[in-house]
């Protein structure tokens, strides 16, 4: 057996698919404003952050949950999941890694994030999340000296609340969809990140989620401030345990890039994906949106979408500053009977706004994929543009890919050029590689990294090199 | 509304001798309607353009008593000349004439029928509407192996009788065997504001060829919705073109079911708006077997205060192995007010497929008229001169050369 048909045996059954025994504190099942108020008390939250979980709860009751998706599953029971889920050590939080539990630290390792900070050698500070609570954050020291505030959100809400209070819930209002309400109104923790005028944070900013309990549903909140002048690149991974049962993922993600600020936020998404009968699974119902709210400001989104039974996501940017820039780019690969609605949103308000998109979408066994955007060129962004391609491929007959992009210009002077193509492996290459020594899988392999090729470029080198192997994983058994 | 639609059905039945059981399954229809009232923007189809909206703001309210015992007077003026053909005039509603005079009365048969079922699945309040008030069905049914020696051109006209009201149409049209239809629509100028709800249904066997041109290019304040239902046989063509640049609203759907092997199907259109104007194309392309082949090219100018929006679907159905699909909307903004929308859309369930499609949007290419201008033409010359060129590129789609060279006429585009 070669290396990476070991690697495949290794994670053919997902790898990260272990339980850790650990103890949790949980808040009552149900969804109620005791529960609201009960998890706002355990956080110690001032009063302003519990009246707006309570005004988030109040509109949600009177919103509908969206049914116009293409995946659609069985209804979820809001009253039968907890919505607060804790490693019991933490009531008294560690000082340090040393009081971390032992526990906690193991599983980091088997998910590959060494905490220790001596383990690091690529220098990226990391801030995990398990289960609904922010365990460590390393690297606080060097990020100090630069004035970069990198912690989980519930210690911003203490430390920092002016901060948050400016900006939460300014690009992701109380009053928007259904499960970004609901987020606002039970979000557990998350992380926070300021990074101060003129400042070029000088390692990746990493957050790592993990949902350990079962019949919890993951409700993280992250806010990213890129102060005037200054640049940041996050990067964001998820695992979690098998189950047979579904479980929920409703996280919100703001970004807030001011003038000539820069976000580069790259997300390698591995949940759980169900076995392949299509059982189990995370479903991740992950509201993104970002604003480029100075001039000259740019965000960018990456993502590299593997795992989950049901990905629903639209990362978007909101292009408001003039010359501002949104790009999204987008691999997203299904297997068995996973299924993925996802894309982007591009709103062009001010001058000389450009976005890009590029995504790649690769379907195979039973699943089902949906590429979904939008781009909205207001009347008043004039002289704006922007580019969209996105690829299909598809693999055998019994899977599907689409694609629905909504165009809208408003404005004579800005372009919009959209292209689209679905295909399959041709023969040709696949013969090719073939002749070259390389086995089918490893041949289609290597043309589905090509296909992917300007996407993973994007990511971080670290990443890139995770992803690529994620690539290839999740197509295990569909070539033939 | 309902109270209005309510008298004025049984207003019309008074007046229609239909059996009982045809007036249930009108009723059924009616019924329907007042239910889920004209479509509006929350439903995903309508989202660009709400003909609700439009048909309140426009008109107001609508009347849906149309006299069919009263017959109108045909003006011959609105006939084209310079091209012989077959007609079917329809004046207010009303098919005042019928005349195949160029043709093999043999070969073709006609029938009119008072029962107004529909035999595929839609969700259309519209066509709920149209099957609850249309007068008669027409049937034309064209033999096998018969190509008809000159086009038949439909005239939809209106006169100044009726206003405010609501029209609706219907026919069914079977092309036999081998056989050929060259149909064009020519919707004429006028003033009245009516609502007129155009429903044609096709059905090609196998190597049937149907050419349908659709014409609105004299402004008139009509608003008009126009669905094609399109059946394919094996190996059969359907070619669809529409310029739609004449009324204040238009929205033409198509519905194509590539049922044969080899079939294929191709809608181009034009889209030349100015003040106000609202249009909009819709397809939906059904591959549902393998080797068929659709081809879609959409091309809009919009001027002040005009709004085209193209939504395109093309549908791959897992058995559709090898089917090629294409599609194309590009669009032309000409002033700070006007607005493009498309939804370009595939769904697709087998892998062994070509499938893309494309959408551009954006103004003239200054350079472009700077290059023509250093050649000696004006600004406004160099315009126009860009913007024919990028409508010509449309309209030379179309495969038959004589009314090639009559919609060119009409349009006023010269090679």
């Amino acid at each position: 057996m070669d290396t990476r048909e070991k690697d495949i045996e290794k994670l053919k059954d997902y790898k990260y698919g272990f339980t850790t025994d650990i103890e949790n504190i949980k808040a009552p099942k149900g969804l109620n404003e005791d529960v609201i108020k009960f998890i706002s008390n355990i956080k110690k939250e001032p009063e302003w952050m519990l009246n707006f979980r309570l005004k988030a709860y109040e509109r949600l009751k009177l919103l509908k949950e969206p049914n116009w998706q293409k995946p659609k599953y069985p209804k979820i029971d809001y009253q039968d999941l907890y919505y607060y889920s804790a490693p019991k050590s933490m009531n008294d939080k560690p000082k340090s890694l040393d009081e971390l539990d032992p526990k906690l630290l193991e599983t980091y390792k088997k998910l590959g994030i060494p905490l220790q900070e001596q383990a690091r050698l690529n220098g990226i500070a990391v801030d995990a999340v398990f289960d609904s609570v922010s365990v460590a954050t390393t690297f606080k020291g060097e990020l100090t000296k630069h004035g970069i505030i990198f912690c989980s959100m519930s210690e911003a809400i203490q430390k920092y609340p002016e901060l948050v209070k400016k900006y939460l819930g300014t690009v992701i209002p109380i009053t928007d969809h259904f499960f970004a309400t609901l987020n606002s109104a039970v979000f557990t923790d998350g992380s926070f990140v300021y990074i101060p005028e003129g400042v070029k944070c000088p390692m990746e900013l990493s957050t790592y989620f993990r949902i350990n309990a079962s019949e919890t549903g993951q409700f993280e909140r992250t806010l990213i401030i890129a102060d005037k002048g200054s640049y940041v690149s996050y990067l964001e991974g998820c695992t979690a345990p098998m189950r047979d049962e579904n479980q929920l993922h409703a996280a919100n993600v703001e970004l807030i890039a001011l003038d000539d600020a820069e976000i580069k936020y790259s997300t390698v998404q591995n949940w759980y994906p169900g076995d392949e009968n299509g059982k189990g699974g995370i479903y991740n119902f992950v509201t993104k949106r970002g604003i480029c709210k100075g001039k000259n400001s740019k965000i960018s989104w990456t993502q590299v979408e593997t795992g989950s039974a049901i990905t629903w996501k639209y990362p978007s940017c909101i292009l408001k500053g003039d010359n501002s820039i949104g790009e999204f780019y987008s691999i997203a690969i299904t297997n068995n009977h996973q299924k993925a609605d996802t894309g982007t949103k591009m709103i062009h308000l001010g001058k000389n706004t450009k976005s890009k998109i590029i995504s790649k979408g690769i379907s195979a066994g039973f699943s089902d994929m949906t590429y979904r955007g939008l781009v909205d060129i207001n009347s008043k962004a004039k002289n704006s543009s922007n580019y969209t391609q996105c690829d299909s491929l598809l693999m055998g007959n019994k899977c599907g890919a689409h694609t629905v992009p909504y165009i809208k210009n408003k404005n004579f002077d800005s372009n919009i050029a959209h292209e689209a193509t679905t295909s399959k492996i041709s023969e040709e290459q696949l013969h090719y590689c073939q002749t070259r020594g390389l086995n089918p899988e490893e041949a289609v392999g290597l043309i589905v990294n090509g296909f992917c090729k300007e996407v993973l470029q994007q990511l971080p080198m670290e990443f890139a090199v995770e992803a690529q192997k994620l690539v290839g994983i999740s197509l295990e058994g569909s070539v033939g | 509304m309902s109270e209005q639609l309510l008298s004025d059905f049984h207003k019309i039945i008074k007046t229609s001798k239909i059996s009982k059981e045809e007036f249930e399954i009108k009723k059924d229809y009616l019924n329907k309607f007042i239910e889920s009232g004209f479509p509006n923007r929350k439903q995903e189809d309508w989202k660009f353009l709400d003909i609700s909206q439009i048909i309140k703001k426009n008109i107001g309210d609508l009347s849906f008593f149309n006299d069919y015992l009263q017959s109108n007077k045909i003006d011959t003026s609105i006939f084209v000349d310079g091209l012989e053909h077959n007609k079917i005039i329809f004046i207010n509603g009303r098919i005042e004439k019928i005349d195949f005079n160029y043709e093999d009365q043999n070969k073709i048969q006609l029938t009119d029928e008072t029962k107004t079922d529909v035999s595929f699945d839609y969700k259309n309040s519209l066509i709920d509407l149209n099957s609850a008030f249309t007068h008669k069905v027409f049937k034309i049914f064209i033999k096998k192996n018969y190509s008809l020696n000159k086009p038949l051109i439909i005239y939809h006209s209106t006169d100044d009788k009726i206003k405010s009201t609501n029209i609706n149409l219907r026919l069914d049209f079977e092309l036999g065997e081998n056989s050929c239809l060259k149909l064009i629509d020519f919707f004429t100028n006028n003033t009245a504001k009516n609502f007129i709800n155009i429903f044609y249904n096709f059905n090609l066997k196998q190597d049937a060829i149907l050419k349908n041109y659709k014409i609105d290019k004299f402004k008139n304040d009509n608003l008009k919705y126009s669905f094609n239902n399109i059946e394919q046989g094996n190996n059969s063509v359907s070619e669809t073109f529409i310029l739609s640049a004449g009324s204040d609203y238009l929205k033409n759907e198509i519905n194509c079911n590539l049922n044969g092997e080899y079939s294929s199907a191709f809608v181009n259109g034009v889209f030349s708006l100015k003040e106000n104007q609202q249009h909009e194309i819709r397809t939906t392309i059904n591959h549902l077997i393998e080797n068929t082949k659709s081809y879609q090219l959409i091309k809009s100018v919009l001027g002040k205060n005009s709004k085209s929006a193209y939504q395109g679907k093309i549908f791959v159905n897992s058995k559709a192995q090898k089917t090629d699909g294409y599609q194309l909307s590009k669009a032309i903004l000409l002033d700070e007010t006007s607005e493009f929308n498309a939804k370009p859309e595939l769904e697709i369930y087998a892998d062994d497929v070509r499938c893309s499609h494309g959408s551009a949007s954006g103004s003239l290419n200054e350079d472009s008229i700077f290059y023509l201008m250093s050649r000696g033409l004006n600004y406004q010359q160099s315009k126009e001169l860009l913007i024919n060129g990028f409508l010509l590129d449309v309209v030379e789609k179309i495969t038959d050369s004589e009314i090639k060279n009559l919609i060119k006429n009409i349009i006023g585009l010269k090679e």
